[in-house]
């Protein structure tokens, strides 16, 4: 399933994905609150001048003018950190985007703890739980750069908004192999297992395939799908594993409230109710430190997983 | 269309506005009946629109940013043809079209979803940067408070208006001096709201009498031949204009009528249309 161990950060993908497809799609506009270099549309700023616009550090008037711009028939990509996307922003992003329905597309880099360095003030844990309270919004979050370029092509693709989410950490690719397809609302079973499903999204995907083939030696034999379409949600695929498995974990990095692990309890406890552990941030601030050093510390890594669905299960 | 058919049409859109409120028995007829002279003159005189094709790409488009006046927006859009008068005092009720704030998806004519302040203008200016880029003509109206523009992303707006040269964008100031706490200048004070925008490198316009059509027809002249810079209009105008229990009190802003002040105001307006 892995390959060589090449690491890209889903950011990067996203700024080369914006950059490709504005060549064939030239109604793409992608806009930016001063953090082009950051959130990597620079690479599309670099090819298409004339359709990135700067919107300076503003973010609330940018997600209007995307609102309006798509109001004119353009493909508007609104990119800044998911602290100010779906933080800062959430007012616009709910009235001027979500209530309309409109056709903006919301690139949020600088997910989650793996921000590092930059402390909590930037490490936004909660976007994915603001997003997912928007009716009609879609919300993508990709688990390696593979998946992240299939997340912009499908997000042009489809009409509506769409909150995409991408991570500052270079993360090692895994969806490289001949049978990744990508399907928003679809989840992909990545391991088969028996004795406890894993629902992993973003980069926790890859540390829940490392501690489920660790899992393996210890003779607990788990599943592990990759939910990268957060809303709306594979039900179905998830409910069907827990009939199988008998238990759920889920692993984001993102807060236990509201996020992956709020979005499969909601849907467990609807359809197949059974015992879930979430692993995230557990409803605390983040800190400085480096994306390993807090990717260890917070459990996040594939020996935090790892512990973690140790403990659950037995 | 001359000032006089101009100015029945705005009689009839305060009639509209009075029986939305009252149909609804709720809404805010202060703030619409001050801007009913500048939505009539938008949409009976200066808009490119056509009531049978409320989509028309090349249209120009309008956004209420100050939205919670949508029974003033709603009643020139129906005495204009876009959907029956009769439909007004349906308003704020459940199953209608007429949303307490304007809805893109359900009122014909209505080109942005408004109503949390500060929005509609960005969503204005985006448009009008996206008939820039696509290579369109139309231009972009927005109706701002003056309460309103206490809010911040006014101003980010703006900025961007101004920093992009986007002359194919109005904006149009209610500047009735009163929001729901009180006088705007007891509250929080937006003025010298001319020089604001004027810093932001707009060209303003003063509007003296924002309730008089001669005046309203000589700044949107002025307006459409300003080039390499947006315009903004502070037209000053008097809350509740036409009624003359509401005109100039703050407490009108957001009540409906009751049945005898209805009657009475209604009775103003067939006074004022006669004549």
């Amino acid at each position: 399933m892995m390959s060589d161990g090449k690491k890209i950060a889903t950011r990067e993908a996203y700024g080369n994905a914006l950059a490709e497809f504005g060549e064939t799609q030239p109604r793409l506009v992608v806009l930016d609150a001063d953090l082009a270099a950051a959130t990597k549309t620079g690479v599309f700023q670099k090819k298409f001048p004339d359709r990135h616009i700067d919107c300076g550090i503003a973010e609330a008037n940018m997600m209007g003018i995307a609102a309006g711009l798509s109001l004119t028939g353009m493909i508007p990509v609104a990119s800044t950190f998911a602290m100010f996307a779906a933080g800062r922003a959430f007012e616009q992003v709910r009235n001027s985007i979500g209530y309309p329905h409109l056709n903006v597309k919301i690139g949020a880099t600088h997910a989650g703890i793996t921000v590092g360095e930059d402390g909590a003030t930037h490490q936004c844990n909660e976007d994915i739980a603001l997003m997912r309270t928007i009716p009609g919004m879609t919300i993508l979050n990709p688990s390696d750069a593979v998946e992240a370029r299939a997340c912009v092509k499908a997000a042009l693709e489809m009409t509506g908004p769409v909150y995409m989410r991408f991570g500052r950490a270079a993360v090692p690719v895994i969806n490289d192999g001949p049978d990744y397809r990508f399907r928003i609302g679809k989840g992909q079973i990545l391991k088969e297992g028996t004795d406890v499903t894993i629902v992993a999204t973003g980069l926790l995907v890859s540390s829940a395939l490392e501690a489920a083939q660790k899992l393996e030696a210890e003779g607990i034999c788990a599943e592990v799908i990759n939910i990268c379409t957060i809303k709306p949600l594979d039900v179905d695929l998830i409910v069907q594993s827990a009939r199988k498995t008998k238990r759920v974990v889920t692993a984001e990095e993102h807060s236990v409230i509201g996020g992956l692990g709020g979005a499969v309890c909601e849907a467990l406890s609807e359809n197949e109710p059974v015992p879930v552990y979430r692993i995230g941030i557990r409803d605390v601030f983040g800190e400085s430190g480096s994306a390993s050093a807090l990717l260890k510390k917070y459990r996040l890594d594939a020996d935090g997983v790892l512990e973690q669905v140790r403990e659950f299960v037995k | 269309m001359d000032n006089a058919e101009l100015m029945r049409h705005a009689n009839d859109v305060r009639k509209g506005i009075l029986t939305a409120v009252h149909g609804a028995k709720a809404g805010h007829p202060g703030g619409s009946l001050s801007a009913a002279d500048l939505f009539t003159y938008l949409y009976f005189e200066e808009m490119n629109i056509d009531p049978k094709n409320p989509d028309k790409e090349d249209r120009d488009r309008f956004v209420l940013s100050k939205g919670h006046t949508a029974p003033g927006l709603y009643a020139a859009l129906a005495y204009r043809g876009y959907f029956p008068v009769e439909d007004l005092p349906t308003l704020r009720h459940l199953g209608s079209y007429l949303q307490g704030h304007p809805c893109l998806q359900h009122v014909p004519g209505v080109d942005m979803s408004s109503g949390s302040l500060g929005q509609g203008i960005s969503a204005a200016v985006g448009m009008a940067l996206g008939a820039r880029m696509s290579g369109q003509h139309f231009r972009v109206y927005t109706l701002l408070g003056d309460g309103e523009l206490q809010e911040g992303q006014v101003w980010e707006a703006a900025m961007f208006a101004g920093h992009r040269k986007l002359d194919n964008l109005v904006v149009i100031v209610d500047n009735n001096g009163l929001q729901i706490d009180g006088n705007i200048d007891d509250v929080c004070s937006p003025n010298p709201i001319d020089k604001k925008f004027e810093a932001f490198r707009f060209h303003v316009i003063d509007l003296k009498d924002g309730n008089d059509m001669q005046q309203i027809r000589d700044a949107f002249s002025q307006a459409a031949a300003v080039r390499g810079k947006p315009t903004a209009i502070i037209a000053h105008t008097l809350k509740g204009k036409g009624v003359s229990f509401m005109e100039g009190k703050a407490q009108w802003h957001g009540k409906a009528p009751n049945d005898e002040e209805y009657e009475a105001a209604m009775a103003e307006l067939e006074r004022i249309g006669e004549a």
